[in-house]
């Protein structure tokens, strides 16, 4: 268990591509942190440099204080988990959650007990005899995570580990990674492009974009409160409304939006905060042009006459509305976020 | 093909029955032919059944010396030598090699690359006489090592294992990095282990490629010690004053046939194995 510290980490491959433009990031003691991004932001690249597996160009991570920029991966005590579980497949599974303590010399005895409990854990009790081939997507997935429990490292690292997987296993396992975490109490640095595993597993988010670290902050924080049109965009599902504030004025008059902070163009609104009908806030006036029933919520793709983008709104239940039909939708006060285009980050 | 139309499966069976007849016929005549006696095979007609001296010519090839040829136990062993330095050879240095350009980033690894593959058009046919010079030089004459040296290196399996590397995903040998494995032992606990279908393919025809030669073993011995057992049957047909004894040079064709059948046959099981299991 340790703390990981990153300090103006850059990273430029070879023909002057810079992938990382100088991060800081404080990972705390048994902190697990989800670095989250569409793909080529870096976060991975991010995460490997933590593993010792990419040069850091520029720039120090330390692990438990120490600098490793110059050590092994083995040396660094960490664990990985890998995207396509990269699981020996000529090994049975024990010989696989094995090999890591082995190499380092570990007694007979107790790799035996570690193994054990690490099964035990993770329920691949059965299978220990088995090589890689003759499980499933899910339990190759936690004979991977036991390679990294039985190792008792400083820190886990996981490169998008479930992304493999169903959408069914994807949630199962996620709930159990986060519960594994909360035992065992280790550092864990997760990357994943899934905005919905980053929200839930996170103690503490890292939006990445291009590079750079767009927002740091707990997950209902960077939800409640983004702090750029990139996380707006990014985080939340169905994405934020983005309106123009000309065409906001022209509908609700200049008078009531005069007090935003200056540079203000656009105002996001959560799909899940909008609501029908008339009452508190700014009421626009929508034509309902598709209803998406998901289950126990409703998407509705509305029409505003004097925005071009459809507006989405999600509502609970089955909306007794049809296509077509007109409806006042209603945007409240604190529901609103205002962004400047020109710097693409929040004003107020 | 999903096709049923009776006529082209006759065709079909037709051609590959042809194909089979004319590989094997002049096998089965060498198998008539060792098992006639001396005189059957020098009257001008040749018999197309097999006779009963079988057992008569193997045991004449295995005892007899005969004038200008090496007794036909030494020459097998040096035969077997020969083809077995050549295949363990062949695999160790290829198999090092396309670990090195697969997985080390080395200054001038581009062009050893290029090299090896040039390699690929100068067979030992080609660069035979600067290959003869060398060897001579150095003094290998009538030895092992001049006989095997030579024709180790190998551009062909350096390819195959290279090929078969670069199929293997990044993440194992980042995984065994993570797990405190040197490149020596991610060599040794999980390349080779993961090589030994392609391994076992490779030692089928390299022992057949080793076992076959004949015009580099002929360069280079002159010590009877030294010969081989393809040169020894050439050197059998090759008497003066009077009639080959075809009889006895079939029998020890059929002798020196042996080994490689042998290898296909033990050595197919596991190769077949390795194929079933795929282990990717």
């Amino acid at each position: 268990m340790a703390s990981i510290d990153i300090k103006g980490v850059k990273k430029v491959y070879q023909g002057n591509v810079t992938a990382i433009h100088g991060i800081d990031l404080a990972i705390g003691d048994g902190e697990l942190v989800v670095l989250v991004g569409p793909s080529g932001c870096g976060k991975s690249t991010l995460l490997r440099m933590i593993a010792g597996l990419e040069t850091i160009t520029e720039g120090t991570i330390a692990i438990d204080s120490a600098v490793v920029n110059s050590r092994e991966p083995a040396e660094r005590d960490i664990a990985m988990v890998f995207q396509n579980y990269a699981l020996y497949p000529h090994m049975s599974v024990r010989q696989n959650l094995e090999y890591g303590l082995k190499n380092r010399g570990t007694p007979r005895a107790e790799i035996d007990s570690r193994v054990a409990e690490a099964a035990r854990m993770l329920e691949i009790e059965p299978f220990l005899e088995r090589k890689p081939r003759q499980l499933s997507g899910g339990q190759r997935q936690r004979v991977a995570m036991g390679r990294a429990i039985v190792r008792q490292p400083k820190a886990f690292l996981f490169d998008e580990p479930l992304s493999n997987l169903d959408a069914k296993l994807r949630g199962q396992m996620r709930v159990e990674i986060r519960r594994l975490q909360h035992r065992l109490k280790t550092t864990s640095v997760y990357v994943t492009h899934d905005q919905l595993e980053a929200m839930t597993l996170a103690d503490r988010l890292v939006v990445m974009n291009g590079g750079r670290i767009e927002q740091v902050g707990k997950p209902t924080e960077v939800y409640d409160r983004p702090a750029s049109l990139f996380v707006a965009g990014f985080i939340g599902s169905p994405p934020m409304n983005l309106i123009p504030l000309e065409a906001l004025k022209n509908i609700v008059g200049s008078a009531v939006l005069k007090d935003l902070p200056t540079e203000t163009d656009l105002i996001g609104v959560r799909p899940d905060r909008m609501q029908t009908g008339e009452g508190e806030g700014f009421v626009l006036t929508g034509t309902v042009d598709l209803i998406e029933p998901v289950g126990g919520e409703s998407h509705l793709y509305l029409h505003v006459e004097e925005i071009a983008a459809p507006l989405v709104m999600v509502m609970p239940g089955r909306p007794d509305l049809s296509e077509g039909a007109v409806v006042p939708i209603r945007l409240p006060l604190d529901a609103l976020h205002p962004f400047s285009t020109r710097t693409g980050l929040r004003t107020d | 093909m999903v096709e049923n139309r009776p006529f082209l499966a006759v065709l079909t069976h037709l051609v590959l029955l042809a194909g089979v007849v004319i590989v094997a016929f002049p096998v089965y005549i060498a198998l008539v032919a060792a098992t006639h006696g001396p005189t059957a095979l020098t009257s001008g007609a040749m018999p197309l059944l097999p006779g009963g001296e079988l057992f008569a010519n193997v045991m004449q090839v295995l005892t007899e010396n005969r004038r200008g040829v090496a007794p036909f136990w030494l020459m097998a062993w040096n035969s077997l030598w020969m083809a077995v330095i050549i295949t363990l050879g062949k695999i160790a240095i290829s198999i090092i090699s396309a670990f090195a350009i697969v997985y080390f980033r080395f200054p001038g690894r581009v062009l050893a690359f290029w090299l090896i593959f040039i390699t690929l058009m100068l067979p030992v046919e080609v660069r035979i006489i600067p290959t003869f010079k060398v060897v001579a030089d150095l003094g290998l004459l009538n030895s092992y090592a001049g006989l095997t040296i030579p024709l180790i290196a190998s551009a062909t399996a350096t390819f195959l294992f290279r090929q078969f590397f670069m199929t293997i995903p990044d993440e194992l040998m980042e995984a065994a990095r993570v797990d405190g494995a040197g490149p020596l032992k991610f060599f040794r606990d999980i390349l080779l282990p993961l090589s030994r279908t392609n391994i076992a393919a490779l030692c089928v025809i390299l022992f057949i490629y080793g076992w076959m030669q004949y015009l580099w073993p002929l360069l280079v011995t002159i010590d009877p010690n030294y010969y081989t057992l393809m040169m020894g049957v050439k050197r059998m047909a090759a008497v003066s004053d009077a009639d080959p004894q075809w009889n006895i040079i079939m029998a020890a064709v059929l002798l020196a046939m042996l080994p490689p059948i042998l290898i296909v046959v033990f050595m197919q099981r596991l190769f077949v194995k390795g194929l079933v299991e795929t282990e990717k």
